[in-house]
This record gives C-alpha cells, sequence and structure tokens, in this order.
C-alpha cells in the first residue's frame, strides 16, 4: 500500500526546489532575448547540418550510409512534427497518418511518374522542376484529404477517432494498391522527379538523384538538407501558431473538450483545423519521400509505419515538437546503428541480429516508457503561451537571487 | 494485492514455458513427419523454351566448382558483397541467396588457403526506400569487387543507376521484372530467366503441352505477382479467362470468395501468380472446395514450404523456376552448414558467386575486370549453362517446369 | 479501377457465401467478445488482443504436437468421437494459454497504468506496444526456444485433425462437418458467456463494475478481481475463437496473424454495439457475411475496405452500434 500512495503522489508533489536539468536549461533559453537564441541557435542548426561530412567515428553507420539514414531521419521528423500536432497538441489520437504520407507521395508520383496515367512532366510541368511544382499541389491535396477525413470523423472522441483513423490509413493504402489502372497497384509508380540540380560529368542526374554515391556530399546528404530547411520553416510555423489563438485553444481542447466548448472554443473547427495543419506536414513529408526514393508502392504505407510515427511521438515527448524530433531520430536511427555492426566499443555483437529486433525493442520501450514515464523522454511542460518571454525573465531572475540569498533553497524560494 | 502479482505473473511465465517445453519435446515426431510428408517433393518434370516445347537438358557440362584449382591467391580483403532483404517481413529469399553465396565463398576459402575472400551481408529489409542509402555504403566500401543482389525488382530500380555508376557488378539471382534489363546498365546481369520468358513459355506449355482450354489467372498484389501475370495472361490468350481473374492479398490466408469464383468457373487450371505463403492456403483451399483443376504456379512457389503448408493438396500441383533442380550434394552440403534445406535462389546465388570467385581466382583485382569477365563468361552451373548478351540476360534462358510429386 | 460490379456471381453463390460468411463471422463473434468486456469494464481498447488470439493459435498448435500429433500433409481423420476429443483437448490448449496470455498482459501491462490513473491514450499505446512485443515473441524469441518448431518467419505447418467433407447442401450450398463444427461451438461458447454475465454472481459483479465502478466497489465488488475476470473470459474466448479459426484455415498459424483478423473482429463489436456482448455476436456474423458478398461483388482485393468502410460508415452515423451499449453508459 505504501509503495502505491508514493506512486500516486509523485505527480503531483510540489515542485523541487532545485529543478531538474530539462528544466533549468528550458527556463535559460526561454528567458535569453531573441538574438540571443538566433546567436546559439544558428550554430547549432549549422552543426546539425555539418552531421553528414563530419561523419563522426562512432555515430556513423556502418551497414547504410549515414547520409542516408539522415534523410530518412528528416521525413520521420517531419512526420513526427506533424502528427504532434494532432496528438501531442490538439490530443486527437490519429493511427492512420500514414494515409496522408501517401496522399503526398503519390499525389507527386502521379504527377511526375511516367508509369501514370496523369504525368504532367510531359506537358506543362518541367521535367527539372516537376518536383517543386508538384510540392505545393501535394500539400494542399493532403490538406483537402485531412478536411474530408475530419469533417464526419472528428464528432468522434478518444479511442473512437483512433480506430476510424486506424481504417482510414489502411483505406488509402487499399486504394493504391487495388485501383492498378492509376497507381500501378503493387508495382508502384517509378521514375518520380526530383530536382535536376548540380550536373556534373560524375553526377550525372545531378546532386539529388540516388545515383550520386559521392562522398560525403552523396544524394542522403543534400536530402537532408532540404529536409532541414523545411524543418525549420515548418518549425517556425507550427511555433507561431502554438503561441497564437488557435494553440491554446488545442491545448484547452486536449486537457478537456467539454470545458473548452462551454467556455466558447470553437472546438470542432480547431480540431478541424490541427487535422488539416497535421496532414499538409504528413503531406510535405511524403512529397520529400517520393523525391528521394523516386519510387513509391503501397507497402511503404502499412499500419506499422504508423505505429512506428506515433511511438516517435510518444517517445520523444507528445507535445513536445523538439522532443518529438529527437523521437524521430531514435526511431530511425537506433535500428541503423545496429546494422551491420559487428563490434561496439570491442564488444562483439551480432548487429544485424539486434537490428532485426527493432520492433520487439520498440514494444518493450513503449510499455514501460508508459508505466514510468507516460510523457516521453523530453516531455512538454505547461508554459505561458503569451508574454512568456517577460514572465520567464522575471521568473528567472527571482529563482537565481533566491538561490543567491538562500543557498539551502527552501520551498518558497523557488516558487 | 502486491502478492498477487507475482502469483499471476508466474502463471503466465509456466504457461510460455509450457509452450516452450512443448516445443521442445515434440522435436523428435516433428522430424519424423518430414518423412510422411517427404512423400510429396517438387520434382523436375521437363525443361521447356519459350514456345513451351521440351528441351533436353544438356548432358555433359560439369557444373563449375568454386573451389577451383586450390592454387588461388588474393588479396586478403577481397570481398563479395550481397544485398537484399536480411531482416524483417521479406528476409526469407533474401536469407537463401545469402546462404547460397556464403556457401560458395565458404568452399571457395576452404581449398584455397591464399585467397580468403570475405563476405558482407547488406540488409535492404527489400525495401525501395532503404536500399539507395545501402547502395551508398556498399559502393563506397572499396574492397567489395563484386555484388550479388539486390534480391527484389524495386529495389534494383531505385539502386541501379548508382550500381552503374560505380561500375560496380551487379549480378542478380532473383530480381525477374524484365525492364530491369532495358536501362542501358552493363554492369548488371541477371541469373535466371525473367518474367517476360517464365511468363510466355509456362502459358505457352499450359495450351499447348498440357492442352488447357480454360485458364483462371489469380494474382497477388506484389510487384513480381502483377508482372508474371501480365505476362501470362498475354500469354495464354483466349485461354486465359477473364471472368474468373481474381487479385488477392499478400498476407491472406482465406480465400473462401476465391475459390467460390473458380468453382463456379470450372477451369481446365488455376494459374497463381504469387509467392508460397498464400499459394499453400489457396491450393489446400481449392481442393477441400471441390476444385480438381490443376494448379499451376512460378518460381515465387516453388519452395519446399509450399508442399509443407499445403500438404496432400499441393499433389499435381505445377510449378514453373527459371531456376534448375539443387544437386543432392549441393543440397547436403547447405543443410550441413546452415541446418536449413536451401530454398528458391540458393542454387542460383551458389552459381553466381562461384562466377564471381572464378574472376577473382583468375587475377581480377577491381570492379572493372570482375565486369569484363562476367561479361565474357560461358560455362555450366549447377542450375543451367551461364552466358550473357549485351543487355545482361542470360542468352539462352530456359524454364523448367516441376511438378509435386 | 473498380472490377465491374459482379452482382450475377453473388446470386449465383450466394448461399455458399452465406455460409462461408456466417462460418467466418462466429469467429470474428468470438473475438470480439474479448474486445467488448474490456471496453465494457475498462473503457479500453485493448489493442492486443489479436496477439490473444495468435498465442492462441500458437497454444492449441503446441497442445496437439504434446498429444503426439505431428504436421503431416493430409488430415487424420479418426473416428467422431476420438476427433472431437482430441479437438475438444487442442481447445482447452488455445484456451489456457490465451487466457493466462490476456491475465498476463494485464497485470504487466494495464495494471501498473491503472494505478497511477493514466489516461485513455496511455493504456491504447501500452497495448499498441504490447502488440508488438507479443508478435516479436513468436517471430524471434520463440522459435529460439523451441529449436525453431514453433513461431518464426513461416507459418506452422499445419496438423489437419479432420478434413472438411459435406455433410448436407442448403440451396445447392455445401455444408461441410467444419463449418457445423465452427458455427456449434461458437454459438455454444457465445450462449455460455451470455449465461455467465447475465446469470452468476461473477457475472453481476462484472455487470456492476461496467455500470459503476464506485459504487460497485462501494458495494463490496473487487474491482481487480472483475478486470482479471474479464480479461480471463476474453482470452478463452479468443483461445476457442483461434482453435475454429485453424480448423478452416489451417496455414494460418503465423506470428502476424491475428493482426488483420483482430481488427476486424473490433469492427464487428463496434457494428454490434461496443460493450455489448449480443452485439458483439450479432456484429460479428453480420460483418462475416457482409465481407463475403461484399468481396464478391466487388473483387476479392476489396474484402478489406468492405469491412473498414462498414467500420467507419457505423462510427459515424451510429456510434453506439446496432443493438447500443449496453454494458456501460456513454461513451469515453
Amino acid at each position: 500500500m505504501t509503495t502505491t500512495r508514493i506512486a500516486e503522489t509523485a505527480p503531483t508533489a510540489p515542485p523541487a526546489p532545485h529543478l531538474g536539468a530539462g528544466d533549468r536549461l528550458r527556463l535559460w533559453w526561454s528567458a535569453l532575448p531573441r538574438p540571443y537564441q538566433w546567436g546559439i541557435g544558428v550554430p547549432f542548426i549549422a552543426l546539425l547540418a555539418a552531421l553528414p561530412i563530419l561523419r563522426p567515428p562512432i555515430l556513423t553507420t556502418q551497414g547504410t550510409d549515414f547520409g542516408g539514414v539522415l534523410a530518412q531521419f528528416g521525413m520521420y521528423a517531419l512526420l513526427a512534427i506533424g502528427l504532434n500536432v494532432v496528438v501531442g497538441q490538439a490530443g486527437l489520437l490519429d493511427l492512420g497518418y500514414v494515409g496522408f504520407y501517401a496522399i503526398g507521395a503519390y499525389t507527386v508520383g502521379l504527377l511526375t511518374s511516367p508509369d501514370s496515367p496523369w504525368n504532367q512532366t510531359d506537358t506543362w510541368l518541367s521535367r527539372h522542376w516537376a518536383w517543386v511544382f508538384a510540392l505545393p499541389i501535394a500539400i494542399a491535396v493532403t490538406a483537402v484529404s485531412g478536411l474530408i477525413l475530419g469533417t464526419p470523423t472528428l464528432r468522434l472522441r478518444g479511442d473512437y477517432l483512433a480506430i476510424v483513423t486506424l481504417g482510414f490509413g489502411e483505406i488509402v493504402r487499399l486504394l493504391a494498391d487495388n485501383l492498378q489502372n492509376i497507381t500501378g497497384g503493387g508495382r508502384g509508380l517509378s521514375g518520380i522527379a526530383f530536382p535536376l540540380v548540380g550536373q556534373t560529368p560524375t553526377r550525372t542526374k545531378g546532386v539529388f538523384s540516388a545515383g550520386n554515391t559521392h562522398l560525403p556530399l552523396n544524394f542522403g546528404t543534400w536530402w537532408y538538407w532540404v529536409s532541414l530547411a523545411l524543418i525549420i520553416v515548418v518549425l517556425l510555423f507550427v511555433g507561431n501558431l502554438e503561441r497564437s489563438r488557435v494553440g491554446r485553444a488545442w491545448v484547452a481542447i486536449r486537457e478537456d473538450e467539454d470545458a473548452a466548448e462551454i467556455m466558447g472554443v470553437p472546438t470542432f473547427k480547431f480540431k478541424l483545423w490541427a487535422f488539416l495543419i497535421g496532414a499538409s506536414i504528413g503531406g510535405l513529408s511524403g512529397v520529400l519521400y517520393a523525391g528521394q526514393v523516386q519510387f513509391v508502392s503501397p507497402p511503404t504505407f502499412n499500419v506499422i509505419n504508423s505505429m512506428l510515427f506515433l511511438c516517435a511521438v510518444i517517445v520523444g515527448g507528445q507535445g513536445n515538437k523538439l522532443g518529438v524530433i529527437l523521437g524521430a531520430f531514435i526511431i530511425v536511427y537506433l535500428p541503423n546503428f545496429f546494422l551491420g555492426r559487428s563490434d561496439l566499443f570491442g564488444i562483439p555483437i551480432d548487429g544485424n541480429a539486434i537490428a532485426d529486433y527493432k520492433y520487439l525493442f520498440f514494444g518493450l520501450a513503449l510499455m514501460t516508457l508508459m508505466i514510468f514515464r507516460p510523457q516521453g523522454l523530453f516531455p512538454a511542460r505547461q508554459k505561458l503561451l503569451s508574454y512568456g518571454r517577460e514572465v520567464y525573465v522575471v521568473a528567472r531572475r527571482a529563482a537565481l537571487a533566491a538561490a543567491g540569498r538562500l543557498p539551502a533553497a527552501d520551498e518558497d524560494g523557488a516558487r | 494485492m502486491r502478492s498477487s502479482t507475482p502469483r499471476l505473473a508466474g502463471v503466465a511465465l509456466v504457461t510460455i514455458a509450457g509452450l516452450v517445453l512443448v516445443g521442445c519435446s515434440s522435436k523428435a515426431p516433428s522430424a519424423s513427419s518430414t518423412g510422411t510428408s517427404g512423400a510429396l517433393t517438387i520434382q523436375p518434370l521437363v525443361q521447356i523454351d519459350k514456345a513451351g516445347k521440351e528441351v533436353k537438358s544438356q548432358a555433359g557440362g560439369t557444373a563449375a566448382n568454386p573451389a577451383g584449382d586450390g592454387k588461388a591467391t588474393c588479396a586478403s580483403t577481397t570481398t563479395i558483397a550481397m544485398a537484399g532483404a536480411l531482416t524483417g517481413a521479406n528476409a526469407a529469399l533474401g536469407i537463401n541467396i545469402a546462404n547460397g553465396v556464403k556457401l560458395a565463398i565458404k568452399q571457395h576459402n576452404d581449398a584455397n588457403k591464399d585467397c580468403q575472400v570475405q563476405f558482407k551481408g547488406f540488409d535492404t529489409e527489400g525495401d525501395p526506400a532503404k536500399a539507395p542509402a545501402v547502395a551508398t555504403q556498399i559502393i563506397n566500401d572499396a574492397n567489395v569487387i563484386g555484388l550479388i543482389g539486390p534480391a527484389f525488382s524495386g529495389e534494383t530500380k531505385a539502386t541501379g543507376a548508382a550500381f552503374h555508376d560505380a561500375g560496380l557488378l551487379s549480378l542478380t539471382a532473383s530480381a525477374t521484372n524484365p525492364a530491369l534489363t532495358t536501362n542501358g546498365w552493363n554492369n548488371f546481369f541477371r541469373g535466371l530467366a525473367n518474367d517476360a520468358v517464365q511468363g510466355p513459355s509456362v502459358a505457352a506449355y499450359m495450351v499447348n503441352t498440357a492442352g488447357f482450354k480454360k485458364v483462371c489467372v489469380v494474382k497477388d498484389d506484389s510487384d513480381y505477382g502483377v508482372g508474371l501475370a501480365q505476362q501470362i495472361t498475354t500469354g495464354l490468350g483466349s485461354a486465359a479467362d477473364a471472368s474468373c481473374a481474381l487479385s488477392v492479398k499478400t498476407g491472406d490466408k482465406d480465400f473462401s470468395s476465391a475459390v467460390q469464383s473458380i468453382k463456379s468457373a470450372a477451369p481446365d487450371a488455376i494459374f497463381y501468380s504469387g509467392y508460397y505463403a498464400e499459394a499453400a492456403p489457396f491450393v489446400a483451399q481449392l481442393r477441400t472446395g471441390g476444385v480438381t483443376a490443376t494448379f499451376v504456379s512460378a518460381d515465387g512457389t516453388n519452395d519446399p514450404q509450399f508442399v509443407k503448408q499445403a500438404g496432400s493438396a499441393s499433389k499435381g500441383a505445377l510449378l514453373s523456376c527459371p531456376c534448375g533442380p539443387a544437386p543432392a550434394d549441393f543440397e547436403k552440403a547447405y543443410e550441413a552448414a546452415f541446418n536449413v534445406s536451401s530454398g528458391v535462389y540458393s542454387v542460383e546465388a551458389y552459381d553466381l558467386a562461384t562466377i564471381v570467385l572464378k574472376a577473382i581466382d583468375g587475377g581480377a583485382k577491381d570492379r572493372a575486370s570482375v565486369v569484363n569477365f562476367v561479361k565474357g563468361y560461358s560455362g555450366d552451373g549447377l542450375a543451367r549453362h551461364y552466358q550473357w548478351d549485351s543487355t545482361g540476360e542470360l542468352s539462352s534462358a530456359l524454364i523448367w517446369i516441376y511438378q509435386v510429386k | 479501377m473498380l472490377a465491374s460490379f459482379d452482382i450475377g456471381a453473388l446470386g449465383h453463390s450466394f448461399w455458399a457465401l452465406t455460409i462461408s460468411g456466417l462460418t467466418y463471422g462466429s469467429i470474428y463473434a468470438l473475438v470480439a467478445v474479448g474486445y467488448t468486456l474490456v471496453y465494457g469494464v475498462l473503457r479500453l481498447i485493448n489493442f492486443a488482443h489479436s496477439e490473444i488470439f495468435m498465442l492462441g493459435m500458437f497454444g492449441q498448435y503446441a497442445a496437439l504436437m504434446m498429444f503426439g500429433f505431428a504436421p503431416q500433409g493430409d488430415a487424420y481423420d479418426m473416428g467422431v468421437a476420438q476427433t472431437l476429443m482430441y479437438l475438444g483437448l487442442a481447445m482447452i490448449g488455445g484456451m489456457v494459454v490465451s487466457g493466462a496470455a490476456a491475465v498476463g498482459l494485464e497485470r504487466v501491462a494495464y495494471r501498473p497504468l491503472r494505478r497511477r490513473g493514466a489516461p485513455a491514450l496511455v493504456f491504447l499505446i501500452t497495448a499498441i506496444g504490447a502488440s508488438f512485443v507479443l508478435q516479436e515473441f513468436v517471430h524471434f524469441v520463440l522459435p529460439k526456444l523451441t529449436n525453431n518448431t514453433l513461431g518464426g518467419l513461416n507459418a506452422q505447418q499445419p496438423i489437419r485433425l479432420v478434413s472438411p467433407s459435406t455433410q448436407f447442401t442448403i440451396f445447392g450450398a455445401t455444408v461441410t462437418n467444419v463449418d457445423i463444427a465452427i458455427v456449434v461451438s461458437a454459438l455454444a461458447l457465445a450462449f455460455a458467456t451470455d449465461r455467465f454475465i447475465n446469470g452468476t454472481k461473477f457475472g453481476r459483479g462484472i455487470r456492476s463494475v461496467a455500470q459503476d465502478p464506485v459504487t460497485a466497489t462501494l458495494m463490496g465488488v473487487s474491482r481487480e478481481r472483475v478486470i482479471m475476470l474479464t480479461f480471463l473470459i476474453g482470452g478463452v474466448l479468443a483461445g476457442a475463437a483461434a482453435l475454429l479459426y485453424t480448423l478452416r484455415v489451417p496455414n494460418g498459424i503465423i506470428y502476424n496473424g491475428g493482426f488483420i483478423l483482430g481488427i476486424k473482429a473490433f469492427c464487428a463489436a463496434v457494428l454490434g454495439g461496443i460493450g455489448n456482448l449480443r452485439g458483439a455476436l450479432l456484429g460479428g456474423l453480420l460483418l462475416g457475411v457482409m465481407e463475403m458478398y461484399g468481396q464478391t461483388v466487388f473483387g476479392n482485393e476489396w474484402r478489406d475496405v468492405v469491412a473498414f468502410v462498414v467500420l467507419v460508415l457505423v462510427l459515424m452515423f451510429r456510434p453506439t452500434g446496432i443493438l447500443g451499449e449496453s454494458l456501460g453508459r456513454a461513451r469515453a
């Protein structure tokens, strides 16, 4: 019985006088003026972008190309950010998110693949820039599909919504599989357009072609840079939304939908917005997929992948848009880290066998995480959405002052 | 309350332990059971050409032996890579191929003390999305002198250009999509007949030799199944009955509705274009549903698992394959090395790896000379005679028809 | 494109399809009961229930092996009495494994969450995780433990106790002994469950917790015991369904063989009204029949689409299902 009480009271215990490392970092960061934030953020991003060039010894994957893994991480990071809008911010559990990913990828495929009956690259889309032109179209199509799915289903709640979206994801995949005259069915669509830039005698199809295997600036590196740029744009967009009226409405819906409705939040409208924005970001990631792989086929878009995306969000920490990016990194990177590795720090391992067990480990991780840290590894903290910085500056000053005056740090000081 | 938790967890543990125990204790009867189902095996029936006519398999030629003369010398870093699905849902085929390659290399290394060739398996999970990154890794591994793979057509499509640009030999033991050799990749060779050969040959055999008047073509939703079904349907011409042409899904285990449609169509034969995992329950349900028409399928089904799974329902099924029958010696060596029986494409992989090993033994030290060696190669393997035309297709691609007897 | 609507084929083999659908549907129904009971009591979609079913298939297979049956090409086809006895024993094997797995899952995965008062989402994600773990356990770990006898990448080589043989015909459609065995046992089990829930003290406990957990606890009902019992019943029925399923689809014993069937069974539960025991039965039978008709009319490849579209439509227009939610109150 005693253990039970501890377990129950632990989360609601008063905030400890000395904050955790994560919270300290958060408070410090939030209190920094904007220029300082940029000053630290830009070199950090540059460092991230340089990863595929630096290829740090242990970090670099052995069974597969590091740049390629990072490019895949880029797609998953976008998916995680998008799914986080739906699941983490608005609290709508979506198990069919892969459907939007598929719609984005297939829109580009249908517009630019020579196998498709709707191929436009011979008419008004130039082969060189077809991918870039198809990008906004694909995002629009996915947004509309989000609207189509959301309008009838968003009146459902909780588990029911989860199952309906699961059904939707499967229906999208099955349609791609069954409508053989359009999507090629199981044969998929190949030869999808990608940006033809930087053609040289050694890189005959340009830097973005899968044929560009010249290290370190191979195709993976270039696609990773594209996805990094897109991630930054999307993060700025989502971050601003989060701090706006829309973001506040989402939080209200997530916490208590009935209360939000009574307080005058048009919940249906904002849920639909969340769905639509989430869908568009998923579609964007699908566009990246189509361009990078230059081939789409239905098995890529099965339910298991939907669950993996959800894993990324849950592991990273729902609602924390930077956390979910780390979640995506873990999901993509870890199996690839072990792939083809025969020893780790001198200990002989069978990397392929470990990589084989990835779903087992993901499953175990999800279960343990839900028991011991349901908020994820990098949980979101409730914070003031307006006038945030001013408050943090004051709070930090107060905390520092309190710490300086009272080294033993009693509870009042911290509060 | 707390005390009951371990008790119940204990119950669960005991159950799992029970499952395990059962598995262990029943080892003996299941080993003997291979004897009972061993009554039915896939046996070579006839070798056919594109018109469906019988071709006597050439006698006289002795298959190339990876061991060679035992005097070869090469750098100890020389590596043969294999790319394909080694983990995940599609791993069975990839592992068959990897094992075939490993066996050839092992036999070579045992005989040649001064030429220890390394093997490196690269896992693509059969996923075209992951294959390009793996290809980059292979290409940038300077020790890799030749590649057996990629295994599937989809990933070959996604990576072919990269291997071509790198001039790395890409010798596939299993990718049968006809379009792969039309890209001008002069480093790409196919060690077996493609679907455009297999389809018409088998169709001609069904119509001309077996005399089927009405055939229901059933396909799964894989790249392979769809492509082959198209070739077969064209080849069958008027014998293919469009009204009972059905599609099923990879992973399906219940085919009641398809059985009903086929029953009411009453065909002479059913051609299943797909893999054994679905073909086995399908044929079993056809038989219990009272359909007695001949069951015909291709290399995706030509696997010992098909007979094991379908049991007596598989009796009389005709299975084509661009692969030759595995000789008894090979099978014995394979089972001794890997503790499983060889599967589809193991023999091809072994043959193709042997050819690359011959190139290495012959003094090839870089990628270009290996490609050149293969281009000019002509010789017998365990499965067939290997010689390639300018596009990388086998110059004489014959199909074997097997029957479950 | 949509293969032309083949209404003719539907008319042609209408009765055969109906019988097929009912047989399949009664399997859905038994699995659906597991979803419905757990949902009724806990408001939790036990996403891992499909894996409990899958374990049941392996359980009955292991039981048969224990009794000396080995996979072989032909059915064993012993006398009626002997076949029934071994079928019964195999069913018990499936029930024991599934029941234990369900209770074990509840203890290991869900109970710690309940103690922490976790929100519904956390339960669902745990269920997804458990689903992964159980599948991969059978996929990779079980073959290592059993020297490749059980589990692994390929489906189990089937042990066929009995081969289907026609017993009689209705309107030209044949009814086999297997069909009869499946439908009769499923109905018997469903009836027994219904009696148990509606007619016994334990059942009253389950219903009272479903109605109002707090009051039920105050009235002396042990909530934990009721929850355990619920999982046990669901698991046991899934184990029974597993045997019936393998009677019909002997090749279906594979690590991922429960997933789609589980989703379909959940559809069936929703169709009938989730939380409603009789609804699950009705929903299962309906879904089985609709799927058969649907795939005949639209083509085989549309089978799963039919099921999912039915699910989406039901949830949109009548979220409480055909018979309504009777075990519980309003939705979460």
